[in-house]
């Protein structure tokens, strides 16, 4: 007799990770995965509860007098915004933290945030949503492009490893770890200053307003080239660099092997079975950078002086609306889970293993 | 002589989104030292759970453990003290050492832990136990586990286990992952043991034909079920159970496979 | 029954002494590359900088002298001079020193607030572990900047010190993760199994047998905090938030750029203090990149594997290799003839 495992025909085909490798289970796997998804969705509401009770927060903590004499110094606010102002901020009142607290969320699930004094007492809500499509637009642009070629080339350079093409990566890494601020200087520096080919800053020449002229996009688009580049150069390295180890690591994988010895073509192997596999992690990663893509954002904003919601916290910041520095933050903190929101769900059908339980 | 009572234990699992696994369903069995058990069944049978129940890794979810008629009590000296009578060699040589820290240090651990000998003994001990498991000391006790072969790292797994001179071993799969030709010494070395210090070892394997060789008796286990027990001689050549049956006929016997197949010309391999 | 004899190893080198010198050089063994000790040495360079900054630098910093302004470097100041006459070259040596000792308080604050959170929670199970990795979740998804801007904006003159340790609280959150991950991967490792089944207290688990190997995990993890405090602090500076009378790179960016340096060309001014963050970013992640290598081995042999190969003429995926055509019999009579 020999030492070999009997093979014996197992009934059930699914063996789950959990710490056993007994093979009765009662209950199947479904197409959707509900169980990640719901408590993803609870989490989310966790942060959002989070982020607006830190919000909440922020104000009181300021030194007393400054907030007080904030009301004081804006007499020509309507009864109805000076309450707002009261609940938002915490000032001028009697009343319970607990009370405040309650006031505040009424406020919140109302979407009053209260009016800004920079701007003319135009209620917070509008001066943000009037910032919000800008910095989404370039910003969302320039994060899509940027993870697109750095996925793509990180998993070109990472197939053909060896080649001349790994240069790429200590180029694109220390592109990206020249601060952002830097290199957005340089290239206003060198392309506006020097050489002309774009404005300075701004989103739009001046003297025009918003509209939907073909004359409009197009300025709009000359005004974007500069800060859309340089955040793509800056964020290319960590993308390509991510997505090339992961590829390293997926390609040593006997399946790969198999698919070769198959007789599949080299762009299916490629594309087909290595890039979707070492491309998970990235989806992950890019989840969790949003709220690292955000702070770009403030600082870009800040160098081409672009009328996103970046510029608007600094403004707001250095002028003392602390009603608009609450309302940014709050509405920065949502883009970030919606986006993570987003992220999750695009990896909940990616990966298939998610659809099984979670040990 | 001490007696390990494995009492109608029934192991439930509950995995998220998937309902229940039952890894054991009311399996009993005793274990006394001087006595060899061997355990057998194929992969997904419930064999490694035994083995974690029987080490406090997991607790069962119903039934009980007793040993020398008392109860395993949950958390305290007790606990400790039945620790430090049943040790447990694990499967994958490579796994069970600490990558990061050298074969002294995996040895002297349990030595300090139960206070076996004073602490000016301990290097003996050390040396001593090494031995014991066949190892030349000087040359094996300051490596890393990834300098020395696998059966050598399990030779020191064993040392370890007899460390804290237990009554009873649990030894699960022990040379599953070993090169087929180095099995039979670490199997012997086992059973060498287990003779010289009149050990319980409870011999979990895959493998029918070891388990008949080394174990005194042999229960077969099919999906947390025991379903036959005996004597060894018993168990694996007159089985009365479909499952063992069916067990037997899958060990792949090549002599009796390659004399009936056609075109060949006969003769041994 | 056999008895076998008593193995002998071959004897092919010492093992490694059991001495502390010996076990510390090979803790440090994820430092023994090349890339990792380019790293190592730049970093060493701008740490000694900092320490030794009066010595170096040849002007006080704020030392004003109205006869040369905005000069481009010359003998007397190698980096030219600031709008006021300021030697650009002492300001940034001076200005070092703020940015290593706000990077590496910083991020030592946040790696042990990582270690702790993460190697616990990753140990533990249920509830508490979901609890913490969820509290790990909100610091990582609630933006880091904007708060910074806030909290920052609260106070006069923010201390130095005040602001490491905010960028400690906001960045412990990824390695944090990174180091839940890890730990409960080694959780199931069969020789955590064998330590709890002998007994070891649990202290005992986590410090020595897990934390060394977590050691590589902790020192990325650290070195890429360094590099995010380090940016956020002179991204920090530049924009305004921290006052302008504290000296790191940052703060020279933010005189240089609003006095117009950018428009007029005087490079001399921007140019250094942005080449300096970027040499200690490049510093830092070469530190990093060794130590990737050294935890997936993969990544080096990939490349050396792929390049041998296209010596010998293959292409390393083409996973097959050409054999020749072998005559393949027809009968089993001709087999075995």
């Amino acid at each position: 007799m020999t030492a070999v495992e009997p093979q014996l025909p197992v009934e059930t085909p699914d063996a789950l990770e959990v710490g056993t490798t007994a093979t009765t289970t009662v209950k199947g796997r479904s197409r959707i995965p509900w169980r990640f998804l719901g408590s993803r969705a609870l989490f989310y509401l966790f942060t959002l509860w989070a982020a607006i009770t830190i919000n909440f927060f922020l104000p009181r903590l300021m030194k007393g007098d400054a907030v007080d004499q904030y009301l004081a110094r804006n007499r020509n606010v309507t009864p109805e915004a000076a309450d707002a102002l009261r609940a938002l901020l915490g000032i001028d009142t009697d009343k319970s933290m607990w009370q405040q607290y309650i006031d505040y969320w009424g406020l919140m699930l109302r979407g009053d945030l209260g009016v800004s004094l920079l701007h003319g007492l135009r209620p917070v809500g509008e001066v943000i949503s009037q910032a919000l499509p800008w910095t989404v637009g370039l910003v969302g642009f320039a994060t899509i492009i940027s993870f697109l070629i750095g996925t793509i080339g990180g998993a070109v350079i990472g197939w053909r490893r060896g080649s001349r093409s790994e240069i790429m990566i200590p180029i694109t890494t220390f592109l990206s770890t020249i601060p952002y601020f830097w290199l957005g200087l340089l290239a206003i520096a060198l392309f506006s200053v020097n050489l002309k080919w774009f404005p300075i800053g701004k989103a739009y020449g001046v003297g025009y307003s918003p509209e939907f002229t073909p004359e409009f996009i197009g300025q709009v688009i000359h005004h974007g080239t500069l800060p859309a580049v340089t955040i793509i150069i800056a964020s290319l390295g960590g993308w390509m660099l991510g997505m090339r180890n992961m590829m390293l690591t997926v390609l040593d994988e006997d399946y790969i092997t198999v698919a070769q010895a198959k007789g599949m073509p080299n762009s299916r192997v490629l594309w087909r079975y290595a890039a979707r596999n070492a491309v998970l992690p990235q989806i992950q990663s890019f989840a969790l950078s949003i709220g690292f893509i955000v702070g770009g954002t403030i600082v870009m904003e800040m160098v081409f002086s672009y009328p996103g919601v970046g510029k608007l916290l600094l403004d707001a910041t250095n002028g003392k609306d602390y009603a608009l520095m609450q309302g940014v933050f709050l509405v920065i903190t949502l883009s970030v889970l919606v986006a993570n929101i987003l992220a999750d769900i695009a990896y909940a059908f990616l990966d298939p293993r998610t659809r099984q339980t979670e040990a | 002589m001490t007696t390990l009572e494995f009492d109608s234990v029934t192991k439930v699992y509950h995995v998220r989104g998937a309902g229940q696994m039952k890894a054991l369903d009311d399996v009993s069995f005793t274990l006394s030292s001087g006595q060899t058990i061997g355990l057998v069944g194929q992969s997904g049978s419930g064999k490694s759970t035994i083995a974690k129940i029987l080490t406090q890794l997991e607790t069962p979810t119903s039934g009980e453990i007793r040993l020398d008629g008392k109860p395993i009590p949950r958390r305290g000296k007790g606990l400790r003290d039945y620790r430090q009578q049943l040790r447990m060699v694990f499967q994958d040589p490579f796994a069970s050492l600490n990558p990061y820290h050298s074969i002294r240090h995996h040895i002297e651990r349990p030595l300090r832990l139960d206070d076996v000998v004073p602490k000016r003994e301990v290097e003996d001990e050390v040396r001593r136990l090494l031995d014991r498991v066949r190892l030349e000391p000087d040359s094996v006790i300051d490596r890393r586990p990834h300098e020395l072969s696998g059966g050598q790292r399990q030779r020191v797994a064993i040392a370890r286990a007899l460390a804290s001179r237990p009554r009873l071993l649990v030894a699960d799969e022990p040379v599953s992952m070993l090169d087929v030709s180095i099995r039979m010494g670490v199997l012997n070395l086992l059973a060498d043991l287990q003779r010289e210090e009149g050990l319980g070892v409870l011999y979990i394997t895959h493998d029918l034909a070891t388990a008949r060789h080394f174990s005194d008796e042999i229960l077969v286990l099919n999906q947390g079920k025991v379903v036959e027990s005996g004597t060894a001689d018993d168990v694996i050549l007159r089985p009365q159970n479909p499952y063992t049956q069916e067990l037997r006929a899958a060990s792949p016997d090549p002599e009796s496979h390659f004399a009936s197949a056609p075109g060949l010309s006969g003769g041994t391999r | 029954m056999t008895t076998t004899a008593t193995i002998r190893m071959a004897r092919t080198e010492d093992p490694t002494p059991n001495t502390f010198w010996a076990r510390l050089g090979s803790a440090f063994a994820m430092f023994r590359n090349a890339k990792s000790i380019t790293g190592l040495v730049i970093l060493g360079f701008f740490v000694l900088v900092a320490i030794f900054a009066d010595v170096l630098a040849p002007f006080s910093p704020t030392q004003v002298d109205n006869t040369a302004r905005f000069q481009p470097p010359s003998p007397e100041h190698w980096l030219g001079t600031t709008h006021i006459g300021e030697d650009v070259l002492s300001q940034v040596i001076h200005g070092t020193r703020g940015v290593i000792v706000v990077g590496f308080l910083a991020a030592i604050l946040a790696t042990v607030i990582a270690i702790v959170v993460g190697v616990v929670s990753g140990y533990v199970r249920g509830w508490k572990s979901e609890g913490l990795s969820a509290l790990t979740n909100v610091f990582l998804v609630i933006p880091g900047l904007p708060l910074i801007i806030i909290v920052a904006s609260m106070f006069e003159e923010p201390p130095l010190v005040l602001i490491a340790a905010v960028l400690g609280i906001t960045g412990w959150a990824w390695g944090a993760r990174v180091l839940r991950a890890q730990t409960m991967s080694l959780r199931n490792r069969d020789f955590v199994q064998a330590a709890r089944a002998n007994g070891e207290p649990l202290r005992r688990i986590i410090t020595v047998e897990m934390l060394p190997n977590l050691m590589a995990l902790i020192a990325a993890s650290f070195v890429g905090t360094v590099t995010a405090a380090i940016l956020g602090l002179t991204t920090l500076s530049y924009i305004g938030v921290i006052p302008v009378n504290t000296y790191n790179w940052g703060t020279i960016l933010n005189w240089a750029s609003a006095q117009g340096a950018f428009r007029q060309n005087q490079w001399w001014w921007y140019l250094p203090p942005g080449l300096c963050i970027a040499a200690i970013g490049v510093a830092l992640s070469l530190i990093n990149f060794g130590i990737d290598e050294y935890v997936n081995p993969r990544l080096r042999s990939a490349g050396e594997r792929a390049r041998a190969m296209k010596k010998k003429g293959l292409n390393v995926n083409d996973a097959v290799t050409a054999v020749r055509a072998v005559e393949v019999p027809t009968s089993r009579r001709e087999a075995r003839e």
